[in-house]
């Protein structure tokens, strides 16, 4: 029974690095860009969901009186967290990497002024809020089913189910539709590309609109799951997304759902095998051997050019 | 445009260079300066904060009577607090600062033992008296003259843990997590560990897991732990944490009860734990809740000040740094020389045997460290920190 408890916790921390790795494989399939300013977008998100539940169920934030039932509250949470997070994507994009590719420069200094990006959104979360944590109010009943020695609560449900969808959804977008075909299209030569009369700009904000948004709904379910909020807390599991979408192939995302899963796997198989003091060092010699095997990643193709 | 950078280089630098040597200024012999080395941000920003707050509060009490007297003559108390981040490597510098450029008597803190251990060793070697209030861990003063403690031993509390839990919970095994990557939690883990094999036999302690510091997923260690059905869970961790490991742990489906130590005692534990915590044990430095004299008297008046009961590090705090101040007013003068003061007030803290704290009566041996009760609390359903019992050294 333990091995089946262990299998369920790996899905559901799993889904939190592939949700997070979406948004890297996105940004990188259409710009070449690595983001690394995302895993701070995610915490961004977290927060931006802690004042939005907190406001609507007048516990705190504004004043908005309102004074909602949490489910209620949930409902809109969700929604107006990927907006703002997505708002907060886009800024980044329009205000630092814009700028930056409108002059030519060379996408190394992009990725440092990505960096950068994330640790001035840190920063700046630590100076606005302080450095005090923030409790995640609870917002929705938490249900714990016992299936034959098998714990699992609804919430852990919901974060697996949820990794799941956004996949199929974003595998649809970007394979089905006609701006998915135009993503796919910058990805492959963006200098051809616009001559074909495709708004090259539109296409990028979309696509960080669609990779913040996603990390503004991986925020508010990770905030809901472990429920105390700080300023550095998507440093670490941004860097291990990243990891995940580098191993899974950066640029597929297929390889993000399959490296975020197989990274939370590896992670979790280490500790309940060996002696958790090894995990680290063991989850990452693992991955560290297969992109020896596949040095593009296990879904990923070769370029000649890469960062 | 070249000249533009040439002018804009020469003008950073010049800021760079009048602000150091503003720093220099500002000397009064009329002032005694003590350095406060916390943890003001990073993981347990409220250790620092409470830390922070009860020194603010005895300097006010004795600035408004004119300053602190020695040798009949009063000084004025400047506090100078630097912030360690809650990391090994900024408490060095932050005790570097303090020393050589604030040129401080005495330095109070840090709290952490991940931090007090380096920063006793930097204080040690530079010939700075330092008192850290929280640091439970043997290294800090070990063979460091210079560095004392206003708490008891981690080699004291474990044993405490060790007996409390046995007798309450009438427990026969036991599971501990902790913080791989902090000295407090990993040495109290084991102290822990060899204490209950010593006790209740080998092989009675069932899972001992570590985990990192900023993990906030446990599930795979608490799932070992529960799959190896303990009587009860020792968490030797910061505050922090112990909100996500209790919280995931009855997620998983754990019922049985937790101990903790002396880490899970801040004012913010409740807020981020919430009613998972509430009915759990931890051994502490001192219970708010029904204290009497002077322990009440600073707890009312934190209270009114800050709007929030004192944790054990406030009041331990409030205690270390009194007792700075006693050596500083037993060594009866005041040197011009940083130095040969720094040199009396060690002398005059080693000199200290006995020290009536708000945290309880203190003996003092020689080595640093305090002989001193520690408590055992229980978290009350109002979420507050209720006495057990009191557990003296023999």
């Amino acid at each position: 029974m333990e091995i089946f408890q262990h299998i369920l916790n790996a899905l559901q921390f799993g889904s939190f690095y592939a949700l997070i790795a979406l948004g890297y494989t996105l940004v990188y399939g259409v710009l070449r860009l690595i983001n690394f300013a995302h895993g701070d977008i995610f915490m961004v998100g977290a927060y931006i969901a802690f004042f939005v539940a907190v406001s609507l169920l007048g516990t705190g934030g504004l004043p908005l009186g309102t004074g909602m039932d949490p489910a209620l509250t949930l409902a809109l949470t969700v929604p107006v967290t990927m907006v703002l997070t997505s708002v907060v994507g886009v800024a980044l994009e329009r205000t630092m990497y814009r700028p930056l590719r409108r002059k030519g420069a060379n996408r190394l200094y992009v990725v440092i002024t990505a960096l950068m990006a994330g640790l001035i959104l840190e920063n700046g979360n630590l100076a606005l809020l302080g450095a005090s944590r923030k409790r995640f109010p609870d917002l929705i009943e938490k249900v714990v089913w016992n299936l034959g020695g098998v714990s699992i609560t609804n919430l852990k449900v919901i974060v697996i189910v949820a990794a799941i969808l956004v996949f199929l959804l974003l595998e649809f977008i970007v394979t089905k539709t006609k701006i998915g075909m135009a993503m796919r299209g910058i990805s492959y030569d963006k200098f051809a590309i616009p001559l074909m009369g495709i708004p090259l700009d539109t296409i990028i904000v979309f696509t960080f609109i669609l990779g913040s948004g996603m990390a503004g709904l991986a925020g508010i379910l990770f905030a809901m799951s472990y429920p105390i909020l700080e300023p550095y807390m998507g440093a670490l599991i941004g860097w291990k997304a990243f990891i995940a979408a580098v191993v899974g192939g950066i640029g597929d995302i297929r390889g993000a759902i399959v490296g975020g899963f197989l990274l939370g796997f590896i992670e979790l198989g280490v500790v309940a095998v060996f002696p958790s003091t090894l995990r680290d060092l063991f989850a990452f010699s693992v991955l560290l051997g297969i992109l020896w095997l596949r040095p593009t990643g296990i879904f990923g193709v070769a370029q000649t050019t890469k960062i | 445009m070249k000249k533009m950078t040439v002018k804009v280089l020469v003008a950073v630098l010049a800021l760079a260079l009048g602000s150091f040597a503003l720093m220099g200024c500002g000397k009064d012999s009329d002032t005694i300066k003590i350095g406060f080395n916390l943890e003001l941000t990073g993981d347990i920003p409220k250790v620092g904060e409470a830390s922070k707050f009860a020194a603010e509060m005895l300097k006010e009490d004795i600035n408004s009577k004119g300053g602190l007297e020695v040798g009949g003559k009063k000084y004025k108390l400047e506090f100078i607090y630097q912030d360690n981040e809650a990391k090994a490597e900024s408490a060095v510098n932050a005790a570097l600062k303090l020393i050589n450029q604030d040129g401080v008597v005495a330095i109070v803190g840090p709290n952490s033992s991940k931090q007090a251990i380096p920063a006793g060793a930097t204080c040690n070697d530079s010939q700075v008296p330092m008192v850290t209030p929280w640091s439970t861990n043997p290294d800090t003063t070990k063979d460091r003259p210079w560095v004392f403690r206003a708490c008891f031993l981690d080699p004291f509390q474990g044993p405490v843990a060790v007996n409390f839990a046995s007798k309450q919970f009438g427990a026969k095994t036991s599971a501990v997590i902790f913080d791989i990557a902090n000295d407090y939690s990993k040495g109290l883990a084991e102290i822990f560990k060899a204490e209950w094999e010593k006790k209740m036999g080998a092989g009675t302690v069932v899972g001992f897991e570590s985990h990192g510091t900023k993990d906030q997923d446990f599930s795979a260690q608490l799932t070992k732990i529960i799959a190896a059905k303990p009587d009860f869970i020792f968490i030797p961790d910061n505050y922090n944490q112990v909100a996500l490991i209790v919280k995931q742990a009855h997620d998983l489906g754990y019922k049985g009860p937790f101990m903790g130590s002396d880490a899970w005692g801040s004012a913010e534990l409740m807020t981020l734990c919430g009613k998972d915590c509430i009915g759990q044990f931890f051994s502490t430095h001192y219970a708010a809740a029904g204290a009497q004299g002077a322990t009440k008297e600073f707890i009312d008046r934190y209270n009114a000040k800050y709007k929030y009961v004192p944790d054990d590090v406030a009041a331990l705090t409030w205690d270390a740094t009194r007792l700075v101040l006693q050596a500083v007013q037993a060594a009866g003068k005041v040197e011009k020389d940083i130095k040969a003061e720094r040199k009396l007030v060690r002398d005059a803290l080693a000199g200290i045997k006995e020290f009536a704290g708000i945290t309880g009566n203190m003996k003092f041996a020689g080595t640093g460290d305090p002989n001193k009760c520690a408590v055992v609390v229980q978290i009350s359903p109002e979420g507050k920190f209720e006495f057990k019992e009191s557990v003296c050294p023999e």
